[in-house]
């Protein structure tokens, strides 16, 4: 008299005298006596936990649906913010096959080398640098990867980004909307916004004052006089 | 013992009498006291330059360990990186020796100022990768205390380079040696070209390779003058005067095969003053010649060079002044701020600047059209003949353009293959070469200035391995060829 367990270990681990046994077993020469059995401890078993085979069935749809819930939860939910101390939740690492939509990295002290974790978000919407104090021109040559995807881009407030920089956007061809206001190192706000907009056509450019640029008299810049070209 | 103390009275001490002396007559012989003096003030002090009748404050000093002749990009690069890797701090005293101070005729302040990274060989891609981060960190590197942060003005649109058919198989290879050694390059077919950039004509063109990152343009004076604030803080001196002698010592050896060999030694360096014959010996342990354009005719100071062709002894360092003009010209239609450096299959190349339209460029004339390099006066008439055709062909907009300025700079061009020159000469030994860079040298300075350094600290280099760049090449006849030369 075998207990229902040991019948089914010797089904899968063939140890020692048994191993022929254990080969024709495993074959598929399986001999229908052990199958039935199997069969009916395992509806021995079934019975024993569930009422009855509506009940099973609602519970194995009850699983799928909520696998599909896990996968979806951040489908119409708000950004996934740090607590008051400034940390993120553990469960973020469970995470890590959720595609990235959007990231939020304003006042972030995010500098060239860190710039690189961006590349592995292939499918990035949206992308927000505001007042981030190391961000200069040299960084702005690193968003290429993200031109597939991207369509939302904002600098506002960035001390270091000149035109130079933003000439390199132009990779970005899915852009569609681009914040460039409050730029101190772009030397010539109206006429750099009037040339983004040429170069990034789909492109709505928004942060310049036009009438801005337009002042009553020339300004004098200083002349720097140890060049030998007239710079 | 006793003949010891016998010996010891018999021998002529210090304090003996000169004959002479012995009935109180004296000869005056100033000049030999005045020289018995100060040596003697100098082995109590020594390294200071103590002149007690004249006045020698404009002078270089007496003494120093490294003498580099040259202070353009390339000689202050290997000054700042002496005075970084010195094991002790003021261990190295260091000495720039530049005729032109104002650097009117520099090939580093006339540059274009472009940086990238489509080179055929490993090493030269390397240089690059290395002089870019060099200058993204730049204020790190070159701070000064109390002084404002450098503005390179940065560009990185990059690099176009445009190939015909006959050449793109060797542009595919070289962008396949690029990725490998980590630059980011991407190809571009005609198609692909005319969709990114739809001011290019693409006739003629059958594959372009464009830099994606850490190429661009920046500003050259800005990175001179960095770099001569941040030497001169660090201790190096500077002296503005001209080379005209090196005295060296020379020891023959026999080779292995009983052939002699003649292996100098420079220790001192004559430094001529600006508009005067007054010049002053520096003792020196160490000559690096950065002088550029000029560097030939240092080496043939130092007799490298004189003796029977085909010999070491007579193998010339083959760096030569060659013209180049960048010309400046205003183009109302011309191609977008995205527009980046691009060089033509005919080898013109040119570059937006600013804001305003304005667009820089010009070609590198064949063999046979080489200008003379006597003066750096600009040919105007090779615009309308030979680099404007070609613009109009590539970009049909520039068919209108205005030329509003130009100016001409020297390449120190290595005749033999057009790439720099890197480490000691083996006959004459302690004189070290950074030269030779035939228009790339300012975008390599960082990296070059690095190597050299390395060599002279460490005596190998440790970082970049640039010994296929040393002299040996020139007499060994292995030519190790860059294509991607504007």
């Amino acid at each position: 008299l075998s207990s229902p367990f040991s019948q089914s270990l010797r089904l899968v681990a063939p140890i020692g005298n048994r191993s022929t046994r254990g080969i024709h077993q495993l074959g598929g020469a399986v001999d229908p006596e052990s199958s039935q059995k199997k069969r009916r401890t395992m509806l021995q078993y079934l019975s024993d936990h569930f009422y009855d085979v509506e009940f099973l069935r609602g519970y194995f749809l009850q699983n799928k649906m909520d696998k599909v819930h896990q996968k979806n939860r951040f489908r119409d939910k708000e950004w996934i913010r740090p607590d008051k101390y400034g940390h993120f939740s553990q469960e973020f690492w469970n995470f890590s096959e959720v595609p990235v939509e959007a990231v939020d990295a304003s006042d972030c002290a995010i500098n060239y080398e860190g710039l690189e974790n961006l590349h592995l978000l292939k499918e990035l919407q949206s992308l927000s640098l505001q007042r981030c104090p190391h961000m200069d021109d040299w960084c702005l040559s690193r968003l290429y990867p993200l031109a597939d995807s991207l369509q939302e881009l904002s600098l506002a407030g960035c001390p270091r980004i000149s035109e130079r920089g933003l000439a390199c956007l132009h990779h970005l061809q899915n852009l569609r909307r681009l914040d460039i206001s409050n730029l101190p190192s772009v030397s010539n706000p109206g006429l750099t916004q009037i040339l983004v907009e040429e170069m990034l056509p789909n492109c709505k450019v928004v942060g310049v004052n036009l009438a801005e640029g337009l002042k009553l008299g020339p300004e004098e810049q200083p002349q720097d006089t140890d060049r030998p070209i007239p710079a | 013992m006793l003949p010891r103390v016998l010996s010891l009275g018999v021998r002529r001490g210090p304090l003996t009498r000169r004959p002479g002396t012995l009935r109180g007559g004296f000869s005056l012989d100033w000049e030999e006291k005045l020289s018995e003096i100060k040596k003697k003030i100098q082995s109590v002090l020594p390294g200071t330059s103590l002149h007690p009748l004249y006045d020698s404050s404009h002078l270089p000093p007496d003494h120093s360990d490294v003498v580099i002749v040259g202070g353009g990009v390339l000689g202050l690069s290997v000054a700042y990186w002496l005075k970084k890797l010195e094991k002790q701090r003021g261990a190295l005293r260091v000495l720039v020796v530049e005729r032109d101070l104002t650097y009117s005729q520099a090939s580093s302040a006339l540059s274009l100022g472009g940086i990238h990274q489509q080179f055929s060989l490993p090493e030269n891609i390397h240089l690059s990768l290395f002089s870019a981060s060099f200058l993204r960190n730049i204020n790190e590197h070159l701070a000064v205390v109390d002084a404002p942060p450098l503005d390179l003005q940065f560009n990185p649109l990059g690099y176009l380079w445009l190939a015909s058919e006959k050449d793109a198989a060797a542009m595919e290879n070289n962008v396949k040696v690029q990725r490998q050694e980590g630059a980011k390059v991407c190809l571009m077919s005609p198609d692909q070209l005319r969709n990114k950039f739809p001011w290019i004509n693409t006739e003629g063109v059958a594959l372009a390779s464009y830099g994606m990152e850490d190429e661009g343009w920046f500003d050259p004076w800005c990175l001179l003058q960095g770099l001569r604030r941040k030497v001169q803080s660090m201790g190096v001196l500077f002296c503005q005067g001209e080379v005209t002698r090196f005295v060296s010592s020379s020891d023959r050896m026999l080779t292995k095969n009983q052939k002699e060999v003649k292996l100098k030694r420079i220790y001192e360096v004559h430094v001529k003053m600006d508009n005067s014959v007054e010049y002053q010996p520096v003792e020196c342990a160490l000559v690096i010649n950065a002088a550029g354009a000029w560097s030939a005719q240092i080496a043939a100071l130092a007799g490298i060079g004189k003796g029977p062709p085909d010999t070491l002894q007579g193998t010339k360092l083959p760096v030569e002044p060659r013209k180049r003009y960048v010309y400046v010209w205003h183009c109302p239609q011309g191609p977008g701020l995205e527009s980046p450096l691009v060089a033509d299959t005919s080898g013109t190349y040119f570059r937006r600047e600013g804001l305003g339209s304005n667009y820089l460029g010009g070609r590198s004339p064949t063999e046979e059209e080489e200008p003379d390099p006597e003066n750096l006066e600009v040919d105007h008439d090779f615009f309308q003949d030979k680099v404007w055709p070609h613009l109009a062909q590539r970009v049909p907009a520039f068919e209108t353009l205005k030329v509003q300025n130009a100016w001409a700079g020297y390449y120190d061009y290595n005749t033999f293959d057009q790439n720099g020159v890197v480490g000691p000469h083996p006959l004459v030994v302690n004189m070290f070469f950074a030269t030779g860079f035939s228009g790339h040298g300012r975008q390599q300075a960082p990296g070059v200035g690095r190597a050299v350094a390395e060599m002279i600290l460490e005596g190998r280099f440790q970082t970049i391995n640039l010994d296929s760049f040393l002299f040996s090449r020139f007499y060994l006849g292995e030519k190790i060829q860059e294509d991607n030369i504007i």
